[in-house]
């Protein structure tokens, strides 16, 4: 899963570094994420895992590392 | 009383390519009903028309902190008026929190030149009781 989320953060995030530089438990809004790209990687997220965020999750905290996305994902079932 | 506020900029061009590869799920999600008849209305302004607004909205989420907390964009509505003046209008959870900061007024300023788009928010906090002279 997470190579997966890894591809799209790579494709929308704006990341200011590469993934390769990036651990799991990176913060990605250290590393350039704007909340306008985390609508994005939440958009696109959505698409590739075939789920849907409810507002509930709209939070800074569940897209702040890949780690953090792959649990919220894994809460929604997919 | 005392003031928090909150400011955001936004590429106007980076939130095309959301509209390009996102449609109406991008703007279906962040945007009201209101706020999308307002910015298609003109659709060579569209795009700076929602980055302001999208602006506008990420400036209320610093200004009343917000991010800890799940967030429905929706809830945060810049609304036109006739005599074209803007205002910011709270529903629903984001209301109940600026109720519980104890939000009295809100101001807001926008602005967008080429690529940039600016959203400038004042949130007015106190009680009534510091009020009193």
């Amino acid at each position: 899963m997470n190579e997966r989320i890894r591809k799209i953060l790579k494709d929308h995030a704006r990341l200011t570094k590469t993934m390769e530089e990036l651990t799991d438990d990176a913060d990605l809004y250290q590393a350039g994420m704007t909340s306008h790209a985390s609508v994005n990687v939440m958009l696109a997220l959505e698409g590739e895992f075939d789920v849907e965020f409810p507002d509930s999750m709209l939070k800074r905290s569940s897209f702040e590392s890949v780690s953090a996305i792959a649990s919220a994902i894994s809460e929604l079932g997919s | 009383m005392s003031l928090r506020v909150g400011v955001d900029l936004v590429s106007v061009s980076r939130i095309k390519e959301s509209i390009d590869s996102f449609g109406d799920r991008f703007t279906g999600r962040v945007f009201t009903t209101g706020e999308i008849a307002y910015a298609t209305s003109a659709p060579d302004l569209a795009a700076e028309r929602f980055a302001a607004r999208f602006a506008a909205k990420e400036a209320v989420v610093k200004a009343l902190s917000l991010t800890r907390e799940g967030l429905n964009l929706r809830e945060i509505e810049v609304a036109k008026h006739a005599d074209g003046a803007v205002e910011l209008a709270l529903h629903g959870d984001v209301a109940a929190v600026a109720l519980g900061l104890s939000v009295r007024e809100l101001s807001m300023s926008l602005s967008h030149e080429g690529d940039n788009a600016i959203a400038f928010v004042v949130a007015t906090v106190g009680t009534s009781r510091e009020q009193a002279p």
